[in-house]
C-alpha cells in the first residue's frame, strides 16, 4: 500500500477516536491502566539510560577539552545543554518507540487477530475510542514526565562521573550548570517530548489496529511500526529544531 | 427476524457472496452451512456490520440495518450477542470479568446485581466455579461456554455463532449444540449459526441455508435434508459412506412407517 493510502487511513483512525464514550468510568480506568503500563512500565529503562547517557557525555566532553585556557566547568554546561536539548527528548523517545511502540502494536495486533476487537465492535463499542485513544492520551501524559526525569538523571549522571573520576569537583560542576542557562531550552525539549509521545503511540496503534493475517503479521507490523516511528521522530526533530531554535 | 436481500460482496476481483437472500426466523436456530470458503463467515460478518455488503439490504425486525446511521447501529448492536470461532475472550480478564464486561459498559446496575446476573448466566452454561480463572487456564469447550455466557448476558434478541464446534471433540460439540439450541428456545432469540458440523445440522437445524461458492443453493430444515435430491447438498452433507448408509437407513425407516396401515 502506498504512503498516501496509509496516511489517509491513519488520519481516519485518529478522526474515529473522538466519539462519546459509552461509560466514561471504564474509559478512565483504561486510561489509568495505560498510564501505569506506559509510564511506570518504562521508568526503569529510562533511569538506566539517562544516567549512562549523562555519564558518557561528560567523559567524552572532558576528553575533547584539551586547551588549558578553557575552564573545565564548561563540561557541565555542555552536558546540561546536550542532555536537555537532544539526549533526553530524542534519544529517550527513540528507545521508548521500541519499548512502548512494539508493545502497543503487538497488543492491538493480537486483539485484532484473535477477533477481540470484532467482539468489542459487535457489542457496540467504538474500539478506536476505547482501545487507541487511552493509549495515545496516556503516552502524551506520561512521556513528557519521563523526559523531565531523564533530563535530571542525565545531568546527575554527568556530575557523578566527573566527580568520581576526579575530572571536576561537584561544586565546580554545579556552578557550571548555573552559567548561561536558557530556560527556553527546557520549553523546547518539552514541545519535542509531547510531539514524540504522540508519534510513538499513534503510529504503532495504527499498525497494530490494522493487522491482517496471523502471528507473523503481528511481528512484521510491530517491527514496521517501530522503524516508521523512529524515522518520523528524527524528521520531526529536525523540523522542530529548524522552526523553533 | 432478520431478512437479507440480494447480498453481494467482493474482495478485489473475487466474488464471495453472489446475490444471497434469505429470512432468519425468530426463536429458531438458523444454520448457514457450506464448505470452507463458501462465504458463510463473510455473510455473518455482513449481517452484524463488520463488513459492508457491496449490494443488498439487511433488515432487523422490519428496520433496515443497511441504511442505519452509526448511532442507531450501536443501539441495535446491544441487542446482538456473538460467539466467535476462537471465542475472542479478553486475555487480560478473568472469566467473571469477561462476562461482566458488557454489563459494566452498558448498564448502571450495582456491582452485586451485576455479579448476580454473571453467576446466573455462568450457571446456565454449567460454568460455576470458574469465575476467577483466566482464559488461558480453561479448555476450548469452556472458552466457548464463556463466549456464550458473555453473548447472552445482556439478554440479546439475536445470537450469532461462528463455527461453535470448531476444534472441539464430538461429545463437547453436542453439549455446545444443545446449549445453544436450548438457550435459543428459552430466550426466544433469533440464533444464526455458521457450521460445517454435520451433527449440528441434523440435531439443531430448524432453518438451514446452504451456500455454495457464495450462492444460495438450498434452504430447508434438518428433516428436509434427508429427502433432498440436491446433488451438491447431498455430496456436502453425506460425504462419507457411513453417512450415506445412515441416510439410506433413515429413508427406509420412513418408507416402512408410511406403508404401515
Amino acid at each position: 500500500m502506498n504512503f498516501f493510502a496509509h496516511f489517509g487511513r491513519y488520519i481516519l483512525m485518529l478522526k474515529g477516536m473522538f466519539s462519546k464514550p459509552e461509560n466514561p468510568k471504564l474509559y478512565w480506568k483504561e486510561f489509568m491502566h495505560q498510564c501505569s503500563e506506559i509510564g511506570i512500565g518504562s521508568l526503569g529503562i529510562v533511569c538506566i539510560i539517562s544516567i549512562f547517557m549523562g555519564a558518557v557525555s561528560a567523559v567524552q566532553t572532558a576528553y575533547q577539552i584539551v586547551n588549558p585556557f578553557i575552564s573545565k566547568s564548561i563540561i557541565s554546561q555542555i552536558v546540561r545543554d546536550t542532555v536537555i536539548l537532544e539526549f533526553a527528548p530524542t534519544l529517550i523517545c527513540i528507545v521508548l518507540a521500541g519499548v512502548i511502540g512494539s508493545k502497543i502494536a503487538s497488543e492491538l495486533g493480537n486483539m485484532r487477530v484473535s477477533e477481540q476487537i470484532d467482539a468489542l465492535e459487535i457489542m457496540g463499542i467504538n474500539t478506536k475510542t476505547y482501545l487507541v485513544l487511552p493509549k495515545i492520551a496516556a503516552a502524551i501524559t506520561t512521556i513528557p514526565m519521563l523526559v523531565v526525569i531523564a533530563m535530571v538523571l542525565g545531568i546527575y549522571g554527568g556530575r557523578l562521573t566527573v566527580s568520581m573520576s576526579g575530572i571536576l569537583s561537584s561544586e565546580s560542576y554545579d556552578s557550571g550548570l548555573k552559567e548561561s542557562f536558557v530556560s527556553y531550552n527546557v520549553f523546547f525539549a518539552l514541545i519535542k517530548a509531547y510531539t514524540f509521545a504522540f508519534i510513538i503511540s499513534s503510529i504503532p496503534a495504527y499498525y497494530g489496529y490494522n493487522v491482517k493475517g496471523g502471528s507473523l503479521e503481528i511481528g512484521r507490523n510491530s517491527t514496521t511500526s517501530v522503524v516508521v516511528s523512529c524515522i518520523v521522530i528524527l524528521l520531526a526533530d529536525y523540523i522542530l529544531a529548524a522552526l523553533l531554535l | 427476524m432478520i431478512e437479507f436481500k440480494n447480498i453481494t460482496k467482493r474482495f478485489g476481483d473475487k466474488l464471495v457472496l453472489d446475490d444471497v437472500s434469505h429470512v432468519l426466523q425468530t426463536g429458531k436456530t438458523n444454520l448457514i452451512i457450506g464448505t470452507s470458503g463458501s462465504g458463510k463467515t463473510v455473510l455473518q460478518k455482513c449481517l452484524v456490520g463488520l463488513f459492508e455488503p457491496d449490494q443488498g439490504e439487511i433488515i432487523y425486525d422490519g428496520i433496515s440495518f443497511t441504511n442505519m446511521n452509526e448511532d442507531d447501529r450501536k443501539m441495535l448492536r446491544q441487542q446482538i450477542g456473538m460467539l466467535f470461532q476462537g471465542s475472542a475472550l479478553f486475555d487480560s480478564m478473568t472469566v467473571e470479568d469477561n462476562v461482566k464486561f458488557p454489563l459494566d459498559m452498558f448498564t448502571k446496575e450495582s456491582l452485586s446485581s451485576k455479579l448476580k446476573r454473571v453467576n446466573e448466566v455462568l450457571e446456565r452454561v454449567n460454568l460455576i466455579g470458574s469465575n476467577k480463572k483466566f482464559p488461558s487456564e480453561i479448555s476450548g469447550g469452556m472458552k466457548k461456554r464463556v463466549g456464550i455466557a458473555r453473548a447472552i448476558v445482556l439478554n440479546p434478541k439475536f445470537l450469532f455463532c461462528d463455527e461453535p464446534n470448531s476444534g472441539l471433540d464430538p461429545q463437547t460439540s453436542m453439549l455446545i449444540d444443545k446449549l445453544i439450541f436450548d438457550i435459543t428456545h428459552e430466550y426466544k432469540m433469533t440464533t444464526i449459526i455458521n457450521t460445517h458440523d454435520m451433527n449440528s445440522v441434523m440435531e439443531i437445524g430448524d432453518n438451514i441455508l446452504y451456500l455454495k461458492d457464495g450462492k444460495k443453493e438450498w434452504t430447508g430444515n434438518s428433516e428436509d435434508i434427508i429427502f433432498s435430491d440436491n446433488k451438491n447438498l447431498n455430496n456436502f452433507i453425506f460425504a462419507s459412506e457411513f453417512l450415506q448408509g445412515a441416510k439410506q437407513l433413515r429413508m427406509m425407516e420412513d418408507k416402512s412407517k408410511s406403508n404401515k396401515p
